[in-house]
Order: structure tokens, then sequence, then C-alpha cells
């Protein structure tokens, strides 16, 4: 392949099959002797199961449940804590207690209806709020880290100040949607389990099931299908289904399918965290921040999950992109009997980032200062330490994006003609709102080197195509795509010549989870690592393969005891900037223009690429004002996509986005992670322009048009 | 015994007439071009053309469709319409995940048969019941617009 510049688009690989809906997803698929299961779920928030007592069940059909799992029961991730079939203690609505299978959906459905199960019930923890105050209580901690400048040094900071500014900001819970919701099948056969579906990560599902099955390594095997969406939704709760159908399919030695509806899929899987975040910032008479203490607590819901890992990348990104004299920050994962959250696109920053930026937009107003000013003032630059005691190794253009914005939106101009709008206008107030964000790519500290240890492979055929042998799955990203052109564009063959299969762990090795945008930078470069082997030794017409592992590069080494060092080896950063019209009658937001400004090494695609900046940041600026989920008794109460609210066609508008170059010495072809970083700065964008066109203050998003009104009631009876 | 054309071939059946139509053209045909995302007609990704009207096929119970017109994505792919949706949404890069893109083509083809050349605005109303998760929509906009130009004269 001979582009002159990676970044010019291909053709995606899997366009026809999705063009035209002949690419079978999971729910596509029948095999033969495939049974579907149904999950009895726990109906209430925390107790102990008593008895269980089964309807008569037709011939054909079986109960599976803890009893049929021949390893230990519980779905292998971090901790031992989530069982697979829930049997002595059920701690949210929801948790699968058992699996009903059989040949007819309607009479599994029917059938469910005719479980009995006698619980003894304790009293649960339905909030966060519930579990901060709790926190000391055994077991509703489940992780925490604190770090940064010591708390006497800024006590006596404090007590010089001008004033302390304390403020409390909260995040509510983001629901996926993915528009294929997941499914898993297990295929039985005499020697083998395999299990396929929509997933993200096909070694987690793996590792949990050998676990789960206390099988040998070659006894199962997990192929990845077609998959409709992940954005984190399917990076960990997949494994879970996987132990269901595989469990059951040993069981009554059949095919099981497991495909959730709507409603099932937004009841019961993860969700973005719900999160509290708390600051405390020493000012100086002029405004200037002297010191910022930051405690953040994340709902973890029932399991732990990923909620450790989450909390840690929440309070990497604590600061933001800011260079704040003597921080301190701590965190807490809290255990409520609420559905286990976990991975989403962002993965902690998003709440945070959300929270920094509120934050440090309001203590702006009490430097009178426009907030981008004074956000610019704090911005790290090239050299700089990170709040860990890493260091900001390669250049930061975030001054040239921010300048390059402002020009493109007209921030000055705009600004004037807004407040004269706003002057005239009763009903409908304008306003601007910026963000200011960056995304570490790749796995926190050490994660590649000591827990991931990717391995790509390539294989060549006799007719000189080459197939990328790895386990990332391409969820719409685009990988199957941008993977394939690196390789094409290394070994300089035509890019469809490159094939890049749906990966089957009997086929690929362990190149790591599709997550945490490490895709294109750690695994796209081992492949190009990998390709410039093949090339070196390239016999035409002949089979050959190579591998390449992960080597690590290292920088300050990280330790997650003190939480010290690089944290990652590379940032990819981001500027926003949105204008929004208010309807202080509804308390409707519009959406009048969206500007973004991106750094991520280089882009692969360009056309790849403005498809995550679209996308993400539609999902992004919908977390800040439209996407609502709450839970009240431990019960999720938005079961359908309306009730939810995710953004149609009608509420985004059209995107100006630009990606600066800034080549990445570790990634191939300069490029650094790019999928999550485009969702970070959506919320605190969002916020920051409603909250000047109503010149007032929020502490919280999702901003709806309630939380409008309500504050506009409020203001009024303030003003009398 | 309830009888309609599918993809312009005719269909006899003695399924329960509270069968859904999605159900049916997928379990029955093995038409997979259709898919469900939720269930509810909330999301678009089953739509169908009923006597040339968009429809999500998840609201239809077959017996209200006797004597009707049923077509699907499969009955649309040989069309010169379809090759030059399927051309435009590459170009535009309309397609991510792509569960929701046969929904989205059909939607795409049916606002274009309306109103061949929509604005910016008349696009994103048609495409309004159709959800899309990955991509924001504004590449399918995109596509669409560029179809609209593309196919002149086709619509």
């Amino acid at each position: 392949m001979n582009l002159k510049d990676i970044s010019t688009s291909v053709p995606r690989k899997d366009h026809k099959g999705k063009v035209s809906g002949q690419l079978a997803y999971i729910s596509d698929e029948k095999v033969e002797n495939m049974v579907y299961g149904v999950l009895y779920r726990s109906p209430i928030s925390y107790g102990k199961i008593i008895s269980i007592q089964l309807p008569n069940l037709p011939i054909g059909y079986e109960a599976v449940g803890a009893e049929h799992i021949p390893g230990p029961n519980y779905v292998k991730i971090i901790k031992e804590d989530q069982p697979i079939f829930a049997n002595e203690w059920v701690n949210y609505i929801g948790e699968p207690i058992l699996m009903l299978v059989g040949e007819d959906l309607d009479t599994l459905y029917s059938l469910l209806d005719g479980v009995k199960i006698e619980f003894e019930e304790h009293q649960a923890i339905y909030t966060l709020d519930e579990a901060i105050q709790q926190k000391s209580v055994s077991g509703v901690t489940m992780a925490s880290y604190e770090f940064g400048e010591s708390l006497a040094t800024i006590s006596a900071i404090e007590q010089g100040a001008h004033q302390i500014i304390k403020e409390v900001y909260d995040t509510g819970y983001q629901e996926h949607v993915y528009l294929e919701p997941q499914g898993m099948l297990a295929i039985y056969k005499d020697d083998e389990i395999v299990v396929q579906g929509s997933m993200q990560c096909l070694y987690y599902i793996k590792n949990a099931l050998v676990n789960a099955l206390a099988c040998g390594d070659d006894e199962v095997r997990v192929v990845q299908s077609p998959t409709g969406g992940g954005f984190g939704g399917k990076e960990e709760f997949p494994s879970m289904m996987a132990c269901h159908v595989a469990v059951a399919a040993k069981a009554v030695k059949k095919s099981v399918m497991l495909v959730f509806d709507r409603s099932e899929d937004m009841v019961v899987t993860t969700k973005r965290h719900p999160a509290k975040l708390k600051y405390r910032t020493a000012l100086d008479k002029d405004g200037n921040i002297l010191s910022m203490r930051v405690a953040l607590f994340l709902d973890s819901g029932a399991n732990e999950g990923l909620s450790s890992v989450v909390l840690q990348r929440a309070l990497l990104n604590s600061a933001g992109v800011y260079k704040i004299p003597h921080f301190h920050a701590k965190g807490y994962v809290l255990k409520t009997n609420t559905v286990p959250n976990g991975a989403f696109r962002g993965f902690g920053a998003p709440q945070s980032f959300a929270g920094i930026e509120s934050h440090i937009s309001h203590l702006s107003k009490l430097a009178n200062s426009d907030p981008l000013d004074y956000k610019r003032k704090y911005l790290v630059k090239q050299g700089d330490p990170t709040i860990t005691k890493g260091k900001f190794r390669d250049s930061i253009l975030m001054e040239e994006m921010i300048e390059d914005l402002l020009k493109k939106s007209e921030y000055k101009k705009k600004k004037g003609e807004f407040q004269t709008f706003n002057q005239q206008n009763h009903r409908y107030k304008k306003g601007f709102g910026t963000s200011l964000f960056l995304h570490g790519c790749g796995f926190t500290g050490s994660g590649e080197r000591d827990h991931i240890k990717a391995k790509v492979k390539l294989v060549k055929t006799k007719d000189d195509q080459v197939m990328l042998k790895i386990s990332n799955s391409d969820m719409g990203q685009g990988i199957l795509t941008t993977l394939s052109k690196i390789v094409a564009k290394e070994l300089d063959l035509p890019y469809e010549e490159v094939l890049y299969p749906y990966p089957d762990t009997k086929e690929v090795p362990d190149s790591g989870p599709t997550v945490a945008s490490r895709t294109t930078m750690i695994v796209g470069r081992l492949l190009q690592r990998a390709a410039k082997k093949l090339k070196a030794q390239w016999q035409t017409g002949v089979e050959q393969e190579v591998m390449e592992d992960y080597a690590h590069r290292e920088m300050i080494p990280w330790n997650e005891k003190t939480f010290t060092g690089d944290a990652y080896p590379a940032y990819s950063w981001g500027v926003n900037i949105v204008e929004v019209e208010v309807d202080t009658l509804t308390g409707n937001v519009k959406l009048e223009k969206v500007y973004a400004n991106y750094e991520v090494g280089k882009v692969i695609d360009n056309r790849v690429m403005k498809g995550q900046i679209d996308g993400g940041l539609a999902q992004g600026l919908a977390y800040g004002y439209l996407e609502k989920m709450t839970s009240k008794q431990g019960r999720i109460q938005q079961k359908s996509i309306t009730d939810y609210g995710p953004p149609t066609s009608m509420d985004v508008v059209s995107i100006q986005s630009k990606v600066f170059d800034n080549p990445y010495a570790d990634g191939p072809y300069g490029a650094k992670g790019a999928g999550e970083l485009t969702l970070i700065g959506g919320a605190p964008a969002v916020q920051a322009a409603i909250e000047n066109a109503l010149q007032t203050s929020f502490q919280q998003i999702p901003i709806t048009p309630e939380v409008i009104i309500e504050s506009l009631l409020m203001k009024e009876g303030e003003e009398g | 015994m309830i009888t309609f054309t599918l993809n312009g071939r005719l269909v006899e059946t003695d399924a329960a007439p509270t069968t859904r139509l999605l159900d049916f053209i997928r379990d029955e045909y093995e038409l997979i071009g259709t898919k469900e995302g939720c269930g509810e007609g909330e999301c678009g990704a089953c739509s169908v053309f009923v006597n040339n009207l968009l429809q999500n096929s998840c609201l239809i119970p077959i017996g209200a469709i006797d004597g009707s017109d049923i077509v699907t994505i499969e009955g649309i792919m040989e069309t010169e319409q379809f090759k030059i949706l399927d051309e435009s949404y590459s170009v535009a890069g309309g397609v991510q995940c792509g569960y929701c893109i046969p929904g989205m083509v059909m939607a795409s083809a049916a606002l274009l048969s309306k109103n061949s050349h929509p604005s910016e605005a008349e696009i994103r109303e048609g495409i309004s019941g159709n959800l899309c998760r990955c991509t924001g929509y504004n590449m399918i906009v995109d596509a669409i617009n560029l179809a609209a130009k593309k196919g002149d004269g086709l619509w």
C-alpha cells in the first residue's frame, strides 16, 4: 500500500457486510441443537437465599444453577466477589440466581414466573451518600488510595490563605446503550465448549471460563462475533454471561444462547459509576490557587469488578490538565446494593474532568477572570511533573489548539454578541463553554508489562496474503481497518491483501483486551514491529509466521501503593468549545455549535478518527445534560431507551473538529490513543456553556431541564 | 391464513397472528438484515417498508399486515438506490458498529423517495426515529446528503 500519508482514509474492511445487514451478529446465529437460556434474577437488594422452589419443568427444559459450576463460583476478573449464580447471598436487584434453558423463549419466560425463592431480607445500602456515611463499616470500602502533598503542609497553607473554597460535585450513571444488546452463545461439543458473542476482551472471557469450568486450556475457546457497539459495556460484563452459557451448555449438553432484550440489558448490565467529588481549595486575595484537596467517591454497586482501576484513573485525572501547587487527593470505591458499575469509555476520567473543570471554572469567577484565561494560567507544560511525580515528557500543543479554536469559534466577538442577546431576550439565553482535557493512553502504570504482556502474530499464506492474529475486537471503532492498514503500509502490500478475521482464541495469542485507548498505540505498534520482521524475512509463495512481544520502555516506575511514578506512557489532549441556547421557560438546552481540537499523536485514518470524534463527543455532551439514569431503593428506574434519553439525530449538531499532528515516538506512525479522549470534554463544556448562558453555577451533571428550572426558581427567590 | 408479499414473494402462513413481523422475517425467512435493538419501537434497527412506508417491524403483529407489501433491506439490496446509499455511507463514514445501519439505510431510502433533495434539518428529522450510538449521526447525515447528490434523478 503506497499511501503518502498514513492518515488518508481507506474503505472500512467491514463496510459491505454491515451496510447490507448480512454480517451475522450473535443474535443472527443459529446452531444445531441450540436452546435458549433465561435468567432468574434476585428481586431484592440484599438478603440470604432460604429456599428455591422450581416449577414443574416440561421435558427438554432444565434449571442450571451454582451446583452445576464445575469450578469455583465466581466470575474471574480482579476480586472473587461476583458469583456466577448467587446461591447464598444476593447483593442487588437483578443478580442472577439460576438459569432456565429450553427450546422456546415464551415457554421459558412463563416458567420463570413459576420460580419461587424465599429470602431473608437484610438492610441494604441504596445510595452513594449512605455508603459514604458507612464507609468505615467492614466491607463497604472496597478500595482506596491517597497521594500527593502532605496534609500538614496543606493545612499550614490553608491557614495563611485569603479564603478556602469548598465544593461538592455529583455525577450520575451513564448507560452505554450500544445498539446491539449483550448476547452470548456456548456451542457444545464433546471435547470443547466454544463461546461466541459480542465482546471486547476475548482473554478476559477465556480466563473466566477456564476458572469456572475448571478445565484445561484447550477445552474452551472464545470467538468474537461482530460486535454492535461496546463503549466499555462489553469489557468485563460479557465474562459473566459467558460463564452462564458455558456452565449451562456443560450441564445440559446442548448449545445455549443467551441474548438480552433491551430492558434486561438496561437494568442489569454495568454502567458508568456515579461519583461524588469534593474539592477544598485555598486561594490568595487575587483568587490564585495556593493548594487543593480532592476527595473522590465512586459507587461501585454490589461487586468490585473493575472499580478499583476506574478509581485509579479517576484519581490520576483529579487535577485535570493543570499544574496545581500543593495538591492532595484521595479516593474510595464504595459498595452499595445496586447493579455493579463498570467500564465505560473514559473509565473514571469523565467524572473527574467534569468535576475539576467545573471547580476551576467556578474559581475563575472569584478571580474575576475569564474561565479560559484562568485555566490557561495553570495549564501543564512539557517537562512539568504529573500529580504522581511522573513527568509530561512529550511536547504539549494545548496552547496552539486553544488559539486555533478561539479563532474558529470567534469566541471574543461572540461573547459580546451573546451578552447583548441575553440582555435583550427574556426567554432564551445563549452561552459559551470550554473544556480542556487529556487522556492517559494504555493501561495505568506497569499494567502492560506486568499483567497484559501482549503478543501479536502475523501469518502469511502461500498466496502472500497476511493475516492479523490478535485478540482485539472491532466493536465499531474501526480497528479491522486501521490495524490492517498499518500492516499493509509497513509490508507495502495492497490493503486488500491484509486480512483481519474475527479473533478466535484457538488462533490468536493474547494481545490484551480492547480497552483503555491502548489498541492502536500498543497493539498497533507491536503489529508494525511484527510487519517489519516479516518484511525482513519475506519469502514469496511460502507460508510464514512471526510473533512479537510487548517491550516496556522504562520511565519513572509506577508504584501503585504510593501512587507515584509515570502513570501512563503518553497522553492525548483535547479542547472543546460549545455554544448553547437555553430556554428558560422549559429548561431545554439546544446545542448550537460544537468545536473540537484534539492531539492524538498521529491519525491512522482520518475518517475513522472523525467517527470517534463525532460519536465520542455526542456521548460526552449528552452525559452532561441529556442522559439521566437513576436508582431508587436499589432498582434502576429507566428501563427503556426513551426513558433514558440518549441523543437522536435532532439533538446533535455538526461538529467542527481538527486533529493536530504530534507524532509519538513509541506509537505506530506516531499514533497515540483516541477513542476515549473524544468523550471526556463534552460534559464539562456543556455545563460551562449552560452556566454562562444563565449566569449561575451547577454542582452536578446531568443538568437536565428539571435541574435548570429548579436553579432558575432558586435564583428568582434569592433575587426576591 | 395470513397472506402478504415479502420482498416480492408471496407469503402464506398459519403462524399466530400475534407473531411479530420482526420475528417472522428473521426466524422463518432468515432475513437477518432486520435487527432487534429494543423491541419497543424506539430505535429503528428493525425498520422495514410496509406498503412503502417506513415502519418498526417489532411493533407489527403479522395479523395486521394481511394483504400488505413488505420490503426488508434484502429486498432493496439489488436496486440502484441501494448502491448509491452503500457507496455514500462508505465515503462519508456513516458505518461504525453497523447494528443500526440496515435500519438507517431503510430510513434514508424512505426519506429520499419522499424528498429527493432534503435539507440538513429534513435529513435529521427523517432519521430521528433511528438511533445510532457510535457516530453521533453527523457522518450519516453527510452520507444521505451525498446520496441525494449522487443519485440525482433516481428517487
